[in-house]
């Protein structure tokens, strides 16, 4: 490390390492230098002039946003003459603002607003008429209002940096110019809305949130995104009990303030008017809503009896409820009704991961890790699509740090425009990985993050290759839902319980898997958690009684003598397991009348059953859970509790089971589908976008990357 | 797309010409030679430029919409631009600007419908000293009275213009 610099800000002497920026040095001793246009973790651009700064000896003012620290730097930031050069700026800023603030989405938290209020010019000598432009919509997304735009490039930056997809620039010049979209009308794109929420103005809105509300009435639920495996934190804007926007400005959680689409916009599935709000019972063909007291009775005594004459009965869980719902239901299953008939539909192999791995520490990687690895290794995963969290980390280290990053897919991805893209169709994997070994091996250390086709022995072969590499290797085994990891870690899987032992430590014998449950004739009952297992294939028990909680009367549910209207994820407390083992809470946003928790519904069916299930709150389910589950032992309650994310510890040691490659079944959901809740998405079924497809990336093309503020170019390296 | 073989060995040279990984150097001159052979800046264009270049076709029409040289539309065989700026101005710029778009029939930027001829108003092209100054297509004329104007204009259509004038 280089010696720091010495200097002087507003009379107190300071230092900083070479490099830093003025205005980060200035932070760091809690003196705030305005800023529009300089953004953290984006490429300078010195577009605002709101940050000026006097510079002893330099004769003219000096954006603090560019200028590096000096040795014998003299800094003022508080000069009349730089207040006088504020105000100018912010009075230029307004000349041909329309000052709509009454009307405008950003009214209330406008960084104009804010600046102008602290700063001044709120008196304007400008006369002339303002030159006004019509708004322009570009998606049913993302509208644009040019007279309010203050051409600060964010938007453009962290679109083409942060996105890698660079759908925004300036056209014109001058007083003319304003953004423009990749389409000359239209936008094509991620639509995630990105530009939007780091617009400092309201000159970009959002297609579901503009004109609905105004900051202060809302109440801001910070809560894990119910879409992906990645878990991004979001912030739900809550309204007399309905979602009105979704983001996460204040930059907590694993995503900082990255959301994709489905994150910030796809939440409209929960007040879809064909949300299930009464318990359906089936009579003579039909479904009838019932009371709740009536529906859990007809399953409690209908299973009671089953269980007293031992018939078959077997358990499909959610890849979205929460691990204390996966951890009460397994508990159901095998402690009152005494099977170990339980299993979700798992779209990665992790299990095989961990076994291949035990006595290993340090072998997964946690979210960060992907931000700060010095390389990385996709293998058959489209992950811009499939990841985008994870996508988004890694072109961010690809940006800030110079990691290395390589992709092996069998089609074009995202990843081949700043890293080595390789091609491989599926099976041929290896035979590509063998080709890139020199390169792999030279790094100093790689992170795998490795799609559902690899799974069963090529986890194992896989592992080989990493350990053959004589460097540090940790994994990433992609799986698709929301909590499809806290499924796995709770134990809905046939032959394991919580922390993957061993049902025979229970005395249990191994239990049927999906498929089985599915087609055996035999099958007495089946209970079907947030799934739709029938969408794919139809009941080979046909006489069974079927038992369904969702949020939807999907397929399988219409089949169902019982369905419970369920809650989703915004709709609870409790905590969820994203892909990379990063334990998160879900707090209660909004509220839909009539359904129940699927935690609540195990306890009340359990209790109808007169069966003991221990805790039913969601506090005390956890504390079981850190007692009892491996992994997740050590996890600190207090970050937990307080919004931030704890990695579980992997298992150490073997892991007892029948690997099953063949239940492995990716669910191939890209940026604008995302299962059941997909489907009732009004917003994502409306873009054009929609649905999309992996491996063949339209929109995306080579974009000029900015590092270390060098302008260069970043292809394949 | 392809170019005549001149501007295919010309853009070649260009390519090299710069620093490895600097080749989005080579738009604008890409897009001014391009504009030369095809007539204007098509779209088909724009996207060639933008793949030789390794930028996105947005960031070339970034590029566009800031340089008034650049024309999204096709132009007159002479595009006469006259300049109104603060020296030409001073010198009844203006007054030949209004003469031109009168006598022409022709607004800002349009055509006539032979496609030969094209009107612009510009800003200052560095002629000053010699306001008020024209310019068809690369070609500058100085003080340039409306008599002149129309004389020049006689040159375009009877096709004797051709000449550097003087
Ligand atoms: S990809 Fe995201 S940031 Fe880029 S234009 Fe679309 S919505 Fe905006
Ligand atoms: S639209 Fe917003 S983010 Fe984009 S340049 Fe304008 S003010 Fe900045
Ligand atoms: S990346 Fe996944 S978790 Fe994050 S916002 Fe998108 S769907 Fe939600
Ligand atoms: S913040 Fe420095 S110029 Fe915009
Ligand atoms: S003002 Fe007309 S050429 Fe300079």
């Amino acid at each position: 490390m280089a010696d720091p610099v010495k200097f002087t800000i507003d009379g107190r002497p300071m230092q900083a390492a070479p490099g830093t920026l003025l205005i980060n040095a200035a932070k760091e001793a809690g003196i705030a230098i305005p800023s529009f246009c300089y953004y953290d973790g984006l490429a300078l651009q010195a577009a605002c002039r709101m940050c000026l700064v006097e510079v002893e000896k330099t004769p003219k003012l000096q954006v603090a946003c560019t200028t590096p620290v000096a040795e014998g730097m003299v800094v003022q930031t508080d000069s009349p003459q730089v207040r006088q050069a504020r105000k100018g700026m912010l009075e230029f800023l307004l000349t041909n603002h329309p000052l709509d603030c009454p009307v405008c989405d950003k009214g209330g938290e406008c960084e104009l607003q804010d600046m102008v209020f602290r700063y001044g010019a709120g008196e304007s000598r400008y006369v002339e008429s303002k030159l006004h432009v019509d708004e322009k919509q570009w998606s049913p997304i993302v509208f644009y209002d040019a007279p309010r735009c203050i051409l600060c490039y964010r938007c453009v930056r962290i679109c083409g940096e942060g996105l890698g997809v660079g759908a925004l620039g300036i056209g014109n010049r001058g007083a003319a110019a304003e953004i423009v979209p990749n389409r000359g009308d239209h936008l094509e794109c991620d639509e995630c809305g990105a530009c939007i929420d780091i617009c400092p103005v309201g000159a970009l809105t959002s297609g579901t949130y503009r004109y609905k509300t105004r900051p202060w009435e809302m109440e801001h639920i910070g809560t894990i995104c119910t879409h992906c495996s990645n878990g991004c934190k979001t912030t739900l804007g809550v309204r007399n009990g309905n979602i009105i926007r979704a983001n996460n400005r204040d930059r907590s959680g694993v995503n900082g303030e990255f959301l994709c689409v489905k994150g910030r916009y796809a939440f409209d599935f929960n007040e879809n008017p064909e949300r299930l709000t009464a318990p359906l019972l089936r009579a003579g063909g039909e479904f009838k809503p019932v009371s709740w007291a009536i529906a859990l009775a007809t399953v409690a005594k209908k299973l009671s009896e089953l269980k007293a004459r031992h018939g078959k009965f077997g358990v499909i869980g959610s890849n979205r409820t929460t691990n204390e719902e996966n951890y009460q239901l397994q508990k159901f299953a095998r402690l009152v009704m005494g099977t170990s008939n339980i299993d979700h539909h798992r779209t990665g192999d992790f299990a095989t991961l961990l076994d291949t791995l035990s006595g290993r520490a340090n072998a997964l990687a946690t979210t960060a890790d992907v931000y700060t690895t010095k390389a990385a290794l996709v293998i058959h995963s489209d992950l811009a699509q499939e990841h985008p969290l994870l996508a988004f980390q890694l072109r961010a280290n690809s940006r800030h740090h110079k990691a290395h990053v390589y992709a092996v897919t069998p089609g074009p991805v995202r990843e081949d425009n700043y890293g080595t893209g390789v091609r491989a169709d599926p099976g041929r994997e290896f035979e590509v990985l063998a080709t890139l070994r020199e390169k792999l091996a030279a790094e100093t250390e790689l992170i795998f993050l490795f799609g559902a086709a690899i799974k069963g022995a090529a986890i194992r072969q896989l592992v080989e290759f990493g350990d053959s590499l004589g460097i540090p290797v940790k994994y990433i085994c992609l799986l698709d839902y929301s909590n499809s990891r806290g499924a796995s870690d709770m134990g809905l899987l046939p032959d394991l319980l919580p922390g993957y032992r061993h049902v025979s430590e229970i005395g249990l014998d191994p239990g049927m898997d999906c498929d089985q449950m599915l087609s055996d004739p035999n099958l007495e009952a089946l209970w079907v958690v947030g799934s739709n297992p029938l969408a794919r294939q139809s009941l080979g028990a046909t006489n069974a009684f079927l038992v369904v909680s969702d949020l939807f009367l999907t397929e399988t549910a219409r089949r169902a003598d019982v369905v419970f209207p369920a809650m989703s994820a915004y709709e609870k407390n409790g905590t969820v397991t994203n892909v990379c083992g990063d334990v998160q809470k879900l707090s209660r946003g909004p509220k839909t009348m009539g359904t129940k928790s699927d935690l609540d519904i195990v306890a009340l069916l359990a209790r109808e059953m007169r069966a003991d299930l221990g805790p039913t709150k969601v506090d005390d389910v956890f504390q079981e859970i850190r007692r009892t589950v491996r992994g997740y032992e050590n996890l600190p309650f207090g970050v937990i509790e307080t919004g931030g994310a704890a990695a579980t510890a992997p298992v150490h040691g073997p892991v007892r089971f029948e690997s099953r490659p063949e239940l492995i079944r990716p669910t191939a959901n890209g940026l604008f589908t995302s299962g059941t809740l997909g489907r009732f998405s009004g917003m994502l079924n409306g873009l054009i976008e929609s649905p999309g497809a992996l491996y063949r990336d339209p929109h995306v093309r080579p974009v000029i990357e900015f590092g270390s503020g060098q302008l260069e170019m970043v292809q394949d390296k | 797309m392809t170019f005549s073989p001149e501007l295919e060995a010309r853009f070649a040279k260009m390519l090299q010409s710069y620093p490895p990984g600097r080749t989005r150097s080579a738009v604008v001159p890409m897009l001014l030679y391009g504009q030369d052979e095809v007539g204007y800046v098509s779209q088909e264009l724009v996207e060639e430029v933008a793949r030789r270049c390794g930028v996105t076709p947005l960031q070339v029409d970034e590029v566009i919409g800031y340089y008034s040289m650049l024309h999204r539309a096709r132009l007159g065989k002479y595009h006469v631009q006259v300049c109104t700026n603060i020296a030409c101005q001073a010198l009844g710029g203006e007054q030949l600007y209004e003469h031109a778009s009168r006598t022409l029939g022709l607004g800002n930027k349009d055509v006539s419908p032979d496609g030969l001829i094209s009107l612009e108003e510009v800003e200052c092209m560095g002629a000053c000293s010699w306001a008020p100054a024209i310019q068809i297509n690369y070609d500058f004329h100085h003080l340039v009275t409306p008599e002149r104007f129309d004389r020049l204009m006689e040159s375009l259509r009877d096709g004797s213009y051709g000449r550097k004038a003087s």
